[in-house]
């Protein structure tokens, strides 16, 4: 019993130390934003810095917690972005509320991205390892091209769709092409701010620890662990792993959510929605460490403020980055590196003095 | 134990970023206060375009002839520009943080960016901060749709539409195909107007194949279709790196068709291990041709090719239009640099519906107030390797 109240308290503890992390970062943010010291590329860089922890924490929990490598985490941010951009565009002339909206927007592309995951997952989550991993490259892939030949056009006589072009829409006079295919959405308000940013990390953290620190989530950490013994008690695997995986796709689909709402344009490019970026926020995951939710966000921000500081560099920031990557990769996992850290924390230390002045 | 020291390192890494970050700001205002003291002299004019990634030939050529020209600016002395080109990938989310560095810098005019999509993130910022923007080759109708941003190009309907009515009024075919990339805004974009006027048009589109940027290699179903549907003429409203494999793997086939392409084609005779004898009779159109006999054009090329041993293409004309169109509509407007980027953009913006320059993407170019140019196209047809005017 007692032993259950320490785990416990440690948790909490554990989970303070992650909120109290973002809104330490959300607090000296605004403090800069108050007195004028924050630069405009760092202003302009803060909704991505949310974007991309939400993109990471979501993917810690399908590769950290559920332990299934998902290689189209951003084929689940594009449904969250398109998904929203044109439920934004097509509610903008009907006078709706923009804060409503944009709620209900940050809803419906978590929701879409939601329904995809379990549509996705069911197929999908039935393989293994990489197996699962070229699948969800694969389904990634095919979400981006899809919304390259989808043309979705709003008239008098409601909506119009087509996969071949803009001409087959046959809209009527005054309508207007929404989604334009490889054009995409152009237009979309930008609504995104940190504020909102930072809250829908802190409901994204929120979500996945209690997830993971629940019988549900210990179920999930279960089938991770070792499937056979997790089916022999009786878990749900199917359940279980869907619930992950579809809980995961839903908060990519608020990190696209954020994304569209930040740019005035929104193509499903290769660069942005492709696998380069979902191998992207797999780094994150990676260099923070698979199933540390903390870690993965703040590998997210770093990663991304990186080049952007190092633009001073021209060309050789690709090359600083590709150096941190590396380094990174090394000290975080490599055994004499994680031996000599331990050996050298401030807590191992602490307690040595502490034996030191026992022994005297 | 681990534990401690992640949450240690998580504490330092916070302070070090909230270090950064303030460090940013301090030398900002730092930066401000110096410049403030000491009258400014030279305007400062920003650029944006990929200088890395899959778009980087356009980025680098519009860079190359922007400093080219800022250099002979300088040199003749009447007005002084400082010229700064940052890097966005061809990725919009990038082009904004490139532009968010370049008001860091205190940029008073922005000449970019170079491609489409990142152009349209781009011109949302600007038109907030009403600052000038002149982009040299983004095409998209939405990459200038405020007023304070203009372009050198042609946008895309323009060029789908001319391309149309040249066909239709030259009558060069009856029987046309199209293979475009549907996965570019570009490609795209001319095809959809190209197909909507070609219904006007004395001609009829018998096939239109597209391709993606994933799959651009092997063309040989597209062009088999073309083939088969009898097309006379195949529209090619691509780039010039596909447009070079087209005409190899035609030539393969043994399938001749007429070729026709758009400023997107220029270039198409200096890619590598292409046989400049595929490209016999291509048709293209135009705003700049590098073997064009006028002055202007001659020295450009030649000053180009000595800077950065290469023969400069259409976008890298475009640049140097751009800078200086801007240079032409600073003296006409009579702003200084010491006036800040709104109270420019304000006298800029109205200065440019007013001038008109002979440069080397069209004579007597004059800009309208939604931000087109007026300029003729030009169809060149390529006999012997060259450009010829058609």
């Amino acid at each position: 019993m007692i032993h259950m109240t320490a785990k416990l308290s440690k948790n909490v503890r554990s989970n303070a130390i992650t909120y109290g992390i973002v809104l330490v970062f959300y607090a000296v943010v605004q403090i800069l934003l108050a007195t004028g010291n924050l630069s405009s590329l760092m202003r302009g860089l803060l909704v991505p810095l949310c974007m991309y922890a939400i993109l990471a924490v979501s993917l810690n929990l399908t590769v950290g917690i559920l332990g299934e490598l998902s290689l189209g985490h951003a084929g689940f941010m594009c449904v969250g972005a398109f998904a929203s951009a044109f439920f934004s565009k097509y509610m903008a002339e009907t006078g709706m509320p923009a804060g409503i909206r944009f709620v209900a927007a940050i809803l419906i592309g978590a929701l879409m991205a939601g329904i995809f995951g379990i549509l996705i997952g069911i197929p999908v989550l039935r393989l293994k390892g990489d197996y699962l991993a070229i699948v969800t490259l694969a389904f990634g892939e095919i979400i981006k091209n899809v919304m390259n030949v989808l043309f979705i056009g709003k008239d008098s006589d409601g909506l119009h769709f087509s996969m071949n072009s803009a001409v087959d829409l046959h809209l009527k006079e005054g309508g207007t092409v929404i989604v334009n295919g490889p054009q995409g959405i152009t237009g979309t308000p930008n609504q995104s701010t940190f504020t909102i940013g930072i809250i829908l990390l802190l409901i994204t953290l929120f979500i996945v620890l209690n997830l993971i620190q629940s019988r549900d989530g210990r179920a999930i950490m279960a089938i991770r662990d070792n499937r056979i013994a997790a089916e022999s008690v009786g878990i749900n695997i199917t359940k279980y792993k869907l619930m992950a995986f579809s809980i995961s796709a839903a908060l990519a689909g608020v990190a696209g959510v954020l994304y569209a709402h930040n740019l005035s344009t929104l193509i499903a490019q290769p660069k942005n929605f492709g696998y380069n970026m979902s191998i992207m926020i797999l780094v994150y995951v990676v260099l923070g460490g698979i199933g540390n939710i903390r870690g993965s966000m703040i590998a997210a921000v770093i990663l991304t403020l990186l080049p952007e500081l190092l633009r001073g560099l021209n060309d050789y920031r690709m090359l600083i980055y590709a150096i941190v990557l590396i380094v990174m990769m090394i000290v975080n996992w490599n055994p004499t590196c994680k031996a000599f850290r331990e050996k050298y924390s401030f807590r191992n230390i602490k307690a040595r003095m502490k034996t030191a002045k026992e022994v005297r | 134990m681990k534990k401690f020291t992640k949450r240690a390192l998580g504490i330092v890494l916070a302070v070090s970023m909230a270090l950064t970050m303030s460090a940013c700001g301090s030398k900002e205002t730092a930066q401000d206060s110096g410049e403030n003291g000491s009258a400014q002299t030279a305007f400062k004019v920003g650029g944006i375009g990929p200088l890395t990634g899959g778009t980087a030939v356009y980025g680098q050529a519009v860079k190359n002839a922007a400093e080219l020209a800022v250099e002979e600016i300088n040199a003749a002395g009447e007005v002084q520009i400082e010229f700064n080109y940052q890097d966005d990938e061809g990725d919009a989310e990038k082009a904004v943080n490139a532009y968010n560095t370049l008001k860091d810098w205190d940029m008073q005019m922005l000449l970019g960016t170079v491609t489409s999509a990142p152009c349209t993130a781009v011109v949302e910022k600007t038109f907030e901060d009403n600052m000038f923007q002149l982009t040299p080759s983004g095409s998209a109708v939405e990459s200038i749709q405020h007023p304070n941003a203009f372009r050198v190009c042609f946008s895309d309907p323009n060029q789908g539409i001319a391309s149309a009515q040249y066909i239709g009024e030259n009558k060069v075919a009856s029987k046309v195909a199209v293979i475009y990339d549907s996965s570019d805004v570009y490609s795209s974009g001319i095809y959809q107007k190209f197909a909507e006027e070609a219904a006007n048009q004395d001609f009829e589109i018998v096939e239109a194949q597209a391709f993606t940027a994933d799959n651009k290699t092997d063309f040989t179903v597209q062009l088999q279709k073309a083939k088969a549907s009898g097309a006379e003429l195949v529209f090619l409203p691509i780039y010039y790196q596909e447009a070079a494999l087209i005409l190899t793997q035609a030539d393969q086939m043994g399938y001749k068709p007429m070729f026709f392409g758009c400023d997107g084609l220029d270039g198409i005779l200096s890619v590598d291990k292409f046989d400049k004898n595929l490209a016999e009779d291509v048709m293209l159109l135009t705003p700049f041709a590098a073997d064009a006999q006028d002055e202007l054009t001659q020295n450009f090329v030649k000053n180009y090719q000595e800077k950065y041993g290469e023969i400069p293409n259409q976008f890298a004309a475009d640049a140097y239009d751009g800078i200086y169109a801007i240079v032409e509509a600073i003296k006409k407007s009579g702003v200084t640099p010491d006036m800040d980027a709104s109270a420019i953009c304000d006298g800029m913006t109205k200065a440019m519906t007013e001038i008109s320059i002979n440069g080397l993407t069209g004579e007597n170019m004059t800009w309208t107030e939604d931000g087109e140019p007026n300029k003729a196209p030009k169809a060149v047809v390529i006999k012997d390797g060259a450009y010829v005017l058609r």
